[in-house]
């Protein structure tokens, strides 16, 4: 796909005038779609298969991109958002088996960790489970002596059992977190080829919330790795030496080697790209937006062109966790999902990357939702004869049930009576019909395949701050959090002007002395223009 | 004497958002207490309710409850191991066995502690508490201001610790001993309080809250599933009254003692755009100001409820950006009688300030 009159903007700008370039990449589980951005004009789109190997579909992405507008090889940022990881957890795919490490006993017994996991899930990636001595007080003292020999003993064992990520997660571990230092010291010495998780660097107080996020974090480290190196290596590949960066779960980014040890901040980031893109795309800021990609579909409320924040707990493929998410239902369809006719089954599980040699359209011989679009006249793709032999009864009702799931999931969603707009986006987009029931009007946008791809191109630059600070008034602690927060943000490329906060929270700490004060400060803002 | 009734999963679940709600802010979020309750029904138990006009006058009732700061709960978590330990001491001190378990504080975790109780000791839980919501200390009940004595209580923890307060002057007194072993093993503790012969339970309780916490539960569940507004179903079940629709601006908190204290802000958002609210909490919400000028206070009930799913939202899970709405709901009459805001009126959380219900 391209779309654009190229280059005639970059040549009327003064040379004084910084560039505003950016590529935004999208890596689904169907389709990679790329696009250029220039100031706020869609430049450029593409979209190509994903590939097995994921480098080669971002390469190939790249390429396309690059052949339509060459000045994508001068850009100020790459950014990468992926549904990878969501895709993993929801489909139970290529996820490690983990240890678990808890440190509290005897507290915390009763509830150990995986407790309210979905059993499929868990069966999957619960591991051993330890559970140890130790932990803190609220006041920093210890609940009882860390049981070191206990530790040292497990991270022989994981080393024999050949055991590749561990999560540890210690009782009040955000005020103190120094049992779970001590464990990974342990873990270093003895199984040093184990990716560890350390619950203090996710989470907030809440320990069951905070061991989920760190257990989840353990199970996708080896696919994150690995992932984030494929990206590098095919930017590089391509040319492209802009910096690249990951995008997160609320819509920033962050460099993609950081990004590797912390797979779950970008858990949700394909949808948060989708519906921020939906927005930009749009111009409607308050709607509902259902992404219908290869293999799921993300249905969530737009409120002032952001994605509703969940409040408190959000449930990850089923499993409680607590860090800043968008409020989304996911469900198990798409354009790959398998189809059967007789009885009639859609999803959960996709053909994902491998639409374009395994479904019958495309002369395989799997049943996707994809055939069923083009049996009924919804999209012209392939070769719409090999699926001419498809019953016509069959063909409706399996529209009519994803129909169905989709009317059940927009009502699940709204949070009022009333019909309310739905705006389309993503590769499978052609699944919705023109009418539901619940919705004013289904809204199409310009470059609706490739939403995720512009969100990703327009996400912003975050600068946190994590830090206690001593014998300060509140007030002041914050504004000093704040700057510091600021400071990081430009230094990762924030135009300092375009800052603002999105989070302030602050924590007494009554065990140390001097009116002790925990202070988190995280602003966003626009990625400076210019190359680094 | 009627027979007691099983308690249903479903109804555990209910109870436990409806307890949530009614704690204002404070008792601690029951997920994990309802966490250990699926377990033990998943092993096979099934508590039962009592009737409390079913109790003989001389039955002898556990009162029981989790005391210390939700925050530390959360990180801690909650046993059932603790809550029996705690009961068990209680009857060899007393050398006598116990015919129920009843809960202190029907608002959050405690709603569903003499449950965990009950299915470690095989009692049944009577349908009722002492409080009609949740307070952050041991005078603030119906009991104490029936002037009824407040000794002895057993207090145990997670460890090998345990405490026997065999006696105390004043409510005061047995708040300030029982507080101070609390922070002492962690802020967190299973207690027995001072037990109440069946007598005591029908004429100074505050009766019927565990079914009125499941009913509530099971109205806001209702609400969700039909998309009704779940707040508006909160207010239409307890004839509560909306105060403010707002988002989170600023919270401040400190623990001290062992209690969450703090303040909170909030900007008006739809009709009331352009006003402020703040709350101040101790563990609970305790009185809550409209552009600068007190508008609820302690006992009624001050429910910061989730604008959009009607989840109750804790002190200590308050945070910037939330969309909240808050709600007043009535107290039980007993907490609004001169004697009663004694122990739980605005004066007693030290608020210069008169109580004007609400609801009058």
């Amino acid at each position: 796909m391209n779309t654009g009159d190229l280059g005639q903007n970059v040549e009327r700008r003064s040379p004084a005038q910084p560039l505003r370039r950016r590529i935004g990449i999208d890596v689904g589980g169907t389709n990679t779609d790329a696009v250029l951005l220039d100031g706020e004009r869609v430049v450029a789109a593409v979209k190509t298969p994903t590939t097995a190997d994921v480098t080669g579909g971002v390469t190939r992405a790249l390429s396309e991109l690059l052949a339509v507008a060459p000045e994508a090889s001068r850009v100020s940022a790459a950014m990468i958002g992926t549904t990878h990881f969501t895709n993993a957890v929801v489909q139970r795919r290529g996820l490690t088996r983990v240890a678990a490490v808890r440190i509290g006993l005897p507290a915390s017994a009763s509830l150990p960790p995986f407790v309210d996991w979905p059993d499929d899930l868990a069966a999957l990636v619960r591991g051993e489970v330890v559970m140890l001595e130790g932990g803190h007080e609220y006041d920093g003292r210890p609940i009882v002596p860390f049981d070191t020999a206990g530790m040292r003993t497990a991270a022989r064992r994981f080393r024999q059992t050949g055991v590749s990520s561990v999560a540890v997660a210690s009782v009040f571990s955000p005020l103190d977190p120094s049992c779970e230092e001590q464990a990974a010291a342990v873990l270093a010495d003895e199984c040093p080829d184990a990716a560890v998780t350390l619950s203090h660097r996710l989470g907030r107080i809440g320990l069951l919330e905070r061991e989920n996020v760190t257990l989840l974090n353990a199970c996708l480290r080896d696919l994150a790795g690995r992932t984030a190196r494929a990206f590098t290596d095919a930017l590089r590949a391509s040319g492209i030496d802009a910096p690249l960066y990951l995008t997160q779960n609320d819509g920033t980014v962050m460099l993609a080697e950081v990004a590797e040890a912390y797979p779950v901040y970008s858990f949700a980031s394909g949808p948060t790209n989708s519906m921020r893109g939906a927005a930009f795309l749009s111009r409607l800021a308050d709607a509902l937006v259902v992404d219908v990609g290869g293999t799921t579909t993300d249905v969530g409320a737009l409120r002032h062109g952001f994605p509703r924040e969940a409040n408190n707990v959000v449930e990850v493929g089923g499993v409680r966790t607590l860090f800043r998410m968008p409020d989304l239902l996911s469900l198990g369809l798409g354009g790959g999902s398998l189809v059967t006719l007789d009885p009639l089954t859609i999803g959960p599980v996709s053909v994902g990357y491998r639409l374009t040699t395994e479904s019958r359209v495309f002369g395989g011989a799997t049943l996707t939702a994809t055939d069923v679009g083009v049996a009924a006249g919804l999209l012209d793709l392939g070769d719409r004869r090999r699926v001419a032999d498809l019953p016509a009864a069959q063909v409706d009702r399996a529209l009519a049930k994803i129909r169905a799931t989709l009317e059940e999931a927009v009502d699940r969603v709204k949070t009022e009576a009333g019909d309310v707009p739905l705006i389309v986006v993503g590769g499978g987009a052609f699944l919705v019909p023109e009418r539901l029931a619940g919705v004013s009007s289904v809204v199409g946008v310009e470059h609706q395949a490739v939403a995720n791809a512009v969100g990703a191109a327009i996400a912003q630059v975050s600068g946190e701050v994590d830090q206690i600070f001593q014998a300060l008034p509140r007030e002041e602690a914050i504004a000093r959090g704040r700057t510091i927060a600021e400071d990081r943000a430009v230094t990762a490329g924030a135009a300092r002007a375009t800052l603002r906060t999105v989070e302030v929270e602050d924590l007494p700490i009554a065990y140390l002395p001097g009116n002790s004060l925990r202070v988190r400060v995280r602003v966003v803002g626009e990625i400076a223009d210019g190359r680094p | 004497m009627a027979p007691l009734r099983d308690v249903s999963a479903a109804e555990i679940e209910s109870l436990a958002i409806g307890a949530w709600i009614l704690g204002t802010g404070g008792g601690g979020s029951p997920y994990l207490a309802l966490l250990n309750m699926r377990r033990l029904y998943r092993d096979g138990v099934v508590v039962r309710l009592m009737d409390p006009m079913d109790l003989a006058d001389d039955d002898l009732v556990a009162i029981v409850s989790n005391m210390g700061a939700p925050l530390v709960g959360q990180e801690r978590l909650t046993d059932p191991r603790t809550i029996e330990r705690a009961v068990r001491m209680m009857e060899e001190y007393l050398d006598r066995r116990f015919t129920a378990v009843m809960s202190l504080e029907i608002g959050g975790g405690n709603s569903i502690q003499p449950f965990m109780a009950a299915a470690m000791l095989g009692l049944p839980v009577v349908d009722g508490d002492c409080m009609g919501r949740a307070f952050p200390e041991a005078q603030m009940t119906s009991f104490a201001i029936h002037d009824l004595p407040m000794y002895p209580l057993t207090l145990a923890d997670v460890r090998d610790n345990a405490v026997i307060v065999a006696r105390a002057q004043s409510w005061k007194w047995m708040e300030r001993l029982s507080r101070t072993a609390c922070v002492a093993v962690g802020s967190i503790a299973g207690t027995c309080k001072a037990p109440r012969t069946g007598k005591e339970v029908k004429e100074c309780g505050i009766l019927y809250t565990t079914t009125k916490a499941m009913r509530l539960g099971q109205a806001v569940q209702a609400a969700r599933r039909e998309h009704r507004d779940p707040v508006q179903a909160v207010i239409d079940t307890e004839r509560g009254l909306r105060l403010f629709t707002g988002k989170v601006q600023d919270v401040a908190r400190r623990a001290t003692e062992g209690f969450l204290r703090g303040t909170a802000a909030l900007e008006g958002l739809d009709a009331d755009r352009g006003h402020t609210f703040s709350l101040a909490f101790q563990n609970e919400f305790a009185v809550g100001w409209l552009d600068g000028a007190p508008r609820v206070t302690t006992p009624d009930l001050i429910c910061v409820l989730d604008t959009v799913s009607g989840d109750a939202i804790g002190t200590e899970t308050l945070r910037y950006g939330q969309r909240v709405t808050v709600v007043a709901l009535p107290a039980a009459p007993i907490l609004l009688t001169p004697k009663g805001l004694e122990h739980v009126g605005p004066r007693a959380f030290g608020y210069d300030l008169d109580f004007h219900s609400v609801f009058a």
